[in-house]
């Protein structure tokens, strides 16, 4: 069985985000493999590892610097990549990148039987293309999951998602689609002998041409949605304390909920 | 010129970051305390490659470049000083001479377990009677038919106590001076080898400082390194190289101190508002950020040079001098950054401090490269 890994390339958690002429100013910013697609890769890595899976596929819409995302999950364990990069895709939304994933994986013609996603990127952080990508091909799906059992012979693989309250366990015909969280696994270091191996890997590119897709049903053309404007939240203010022999700061309290901010 | 990371220079920095704040910083004040470096951190440093990072891939290493392996120093260094001195020693003091000096045998039987980082490696040099005047070592080395006897006592030797394959330096013709030093390959189970003492210090606690004895000590002697008379050339060629190891972890130092400066002058609230508001405060940062920042940039073209053949050996000991000075620097004033609680075990810079002094004495002490580099610059 052959699998297909999913991966963003997002800003590192600890950029400091800037706006500029109403866009995320990019010049700072130094960008990483979304974390949420390590967990769907290591699993991916463990699935072959395991015997179960005999090739691991990593696929990235994006610039140029997506490349290095996918060299991590080469490092990783992957074992070759796919990027699909094309100016006109600048400004696509959810459903657009979701439409040209598909028909890469068509153009590719990989047999997959299982598309693994992260559960959200953290910088669009919608949610959105794993389930928009299953709805495309018709594929059952499982989201947020921190457990998966696959039976490639058998056809099917059992997945278990974190409910409120207790776990919700899935058992999906396969080809299917997961999306992965934390808890699922413990993403491994890539050693120094596998970053030189990522290197050797082979990385195919794909323009939009390539696809057979034309700029109008791409990018902001293509897209439902547009993002009108980002604004940066507020700045936390400091908190209030209130100081004093308990009667009084019980009052203070109960006058602050009140009359301020209207709870009670 | 190119003041940039390769992708994998850069991976491996990110990796070894990662590794850092995740493995060795939570456990360092422990590993300070108890004198000892946990089993499971040298397991992960092997299975991630960082016992041989420059070593070919043919040999069991990574096949990757100095300018990576002295990041990795730095990184590691950053987050427990002990644990980057264990992979710098290993590598720039034993499996860099036993790459360049060794035969094809020396290699697989030696290399490539260090290299792979199923051994440790030791590097010995220093005797009671010989520190800096690294000639008048009193280890003697005789040949006996097929093997060569060993007598003397070495101490100070860095992963001593966990090694099981040192570098030995000997003479084997004591009138002829630096000339009649030889470098000898000796495994731990050679007969008449014992481990002394263990040095108790003021830092690196972690990383075993330990008294070697040879009495009689039989080793084969087609375990000499290079040729009878060579040790004196290798050993400099070690520190060349070892003094790039020593000051990135310098800059390891230095920059996990630094980070914690600026870290406690952001939260620590006086006189109303946080200290990093303060001038003063303000100063002693920007200073030790620029500090570090040239030390760094030292060392990498150090690293640099010795990667493109260039000749490095004054690049290396103006780095190592520059970053140790830096890294006493920056821990000194990281403390005062925190004022009294500085001064306790329940901030890691009395650690770093603690950590930094080392390194402008080991592998050539801060005179010694002065020494190195005055000489280099008036002759001829
Ligand atoms: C220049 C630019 C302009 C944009 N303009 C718009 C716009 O006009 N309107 C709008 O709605 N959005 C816009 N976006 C956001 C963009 O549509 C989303 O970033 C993208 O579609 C993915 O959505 P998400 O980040 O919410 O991912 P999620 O849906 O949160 O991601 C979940 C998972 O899907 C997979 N995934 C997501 N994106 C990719 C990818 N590119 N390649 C491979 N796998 C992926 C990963 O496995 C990820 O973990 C813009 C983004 C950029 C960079
Ligand atoms: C923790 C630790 C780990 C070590 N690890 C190793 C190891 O792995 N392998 C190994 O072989 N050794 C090791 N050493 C030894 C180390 O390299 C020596 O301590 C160092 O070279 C200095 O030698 P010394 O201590 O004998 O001092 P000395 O050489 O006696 O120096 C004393 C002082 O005199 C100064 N001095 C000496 N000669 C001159 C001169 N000509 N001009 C001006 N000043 C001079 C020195 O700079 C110093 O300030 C280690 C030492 C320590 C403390």
């Amino acid at each position: 069985m052959k699998v297909v890994v999913f991966c963003k390339s997002v800003p590192d958690t600890e950029t400091r985000v800037r706006l500029k002429d109403n866009r995320l100013d990019k010049s700072e910013i130094k960008y990483i493999l979304n974390p949420y697609d390590e967990f769907a890769v290591e699993e991916a890595v463990r699935m072959k590892e395991a015997g179960k899976v005999d090739e691991v596929v990593a696929v990235s819409m994006g610039p140029e610097r997506a490349r290095e995302a996918l060299r991590s999950a080469l490092a990783i364990g992957a074992d070759r990549a796919i990027l699909i990069k094309d100016d006109a895709l600048d400004g696509s939304d959810t459903y657009v990148t979701a439409k040209v994933l598909v028909k890469a994986l068509e153009k590719d013609g990989v047999e997959y039987g299982m598309l693994l996603f992260g559960q959200q990127a953290i910088d669009g952080d919608t949610w959105h293309v794993p389930g928009q990508v299953a709805e495309m091909l018709g594929l059952p799906q499982a989201g947020s999951i921190i457990k998966l059992e696959v039976d490639p012979d058998a056809g099917k693989a059992v997945a278990n998602r974190l409910v409120e309250g207790g776990e919700e366990v899935h058992e999906m015909a396969l080809p299917c689609v997961v999306t992965c969280r934390k808890g699922l696994n413990e993403p491994r270091y890539p050693s120094l002998p596998n970053i030189m191996k990522a290197k050797r890997k082979p990385v195919q590119d794909y323009s939009l041409a390539d696809l057979g897709l034309s700029p109008e049903e791409v990018g902001r053309a293509g897209s439902f949605t547009e993002v009108l404007s980002y604004s940066l939240p507020p700045k936390k203010e400091a908190g209030r304390k209130v100081e004093g022999e308990p009667e009084e700061v019980v009052q203070e309290l109960v006058k602050f909920l009140k009359d301020e901010i209207k709870v009670l | 010129m190119r003041f940039e990371f390769t992708e994998e220079q850069r991976m491996v920095r990110d990796m070894v970051r990662r590794l850092a704040d995740e493995e060795l910083k939570p456990r360092a004040a422990e590993m300070d305390k108890k004198g000892e470096i946990f089993p499971e951190i040298y397991q992960q440093l092997a299975e991630l490659g960082l016992f041989g990072v420059y070593v070919p891939e043919e040999y069991g290493g990574a096949g990757m470049d100095v300018v990576s392996y002295a990041t990795v120093v730095e990184e590691l260094s950053r987050g427990c000083a002990s644990t980057g001195i264990l992979v710098s020693a290993h590598t720039s003091l034993v499996v860099d001479p036993i790459l360049h000096y060794g035969t094809e045998e020396q290699k697989q039987k030696f290399l490539m377990p260090l290299a792979k980082g199923e051994k440790i490696a030791a590097h010995a040099m220093t005797e009671p009677g010989a520190g800096t005047d690294v000639v008048s070592i009193a280890t003697t080395a005789k040949r006996d038919g097929d093997h060569y006897i060993l007598n003397g006592t070495k101490h100070f030797i860095t992963n001593g106590k966990e090694a099981s394959i040192y570098l030995v330096f000997a003479m084997t013709d004591k009138e002829k001076r630096h000339k009649g030093m030889s470098a000898f390959i000796v495994e731990k189970d050679a007969p008449g080898f014992s481990i002394g003492k263990l040095e108790h210090k003021l830092g690196i606690r972690a990383s075993s400082t330990a008294e070697l004895i040879f009495e009689n000590c039989r080793i084969p002697a087609e375990n000499l390194l290079g040729e009878e008379g060579q040790g004196f050339y290798i050993a400099m060629h070690c520190y060349d190289g070892g003094r790039i190891g020593v000051a990135a972890q310098a800059v390891g130092i230095a920059q996990a101190a630094y980070e914690e400066a600026v870290e406690f002058a952001k939260t620590r609230v006086q006189f109303g508002q946080p200290i990093a508001n303060f001038q003063a405060i303000q100063f002693k940062l920007a200073d030790m950020a620029t500090m570090i920042e040239a030390a760094r940039l030292l060392y990498l073209k150090a690293a640099w040079l010795k990667q493109e053949g260039k000749p490095y050996y004054q690049l290396s000991a103006m780095a190592k001098l520059f970053a140790s000075d830096v890294a006493m620097r920056v821990t000194r004033e990281a403390i005062q950054v925190h004022g009294g609680y500085g001064f306790t075990e329940e901030y890691p810079v009395e650690r770093h401090y603690r950590d930094a002094k080392i390194t402008e004495i080991y592998e050539g002490t801060s005179e010694a490269q002065r020494l190195t580099i005055a000489r280099n610059l008036l002759k001829g």
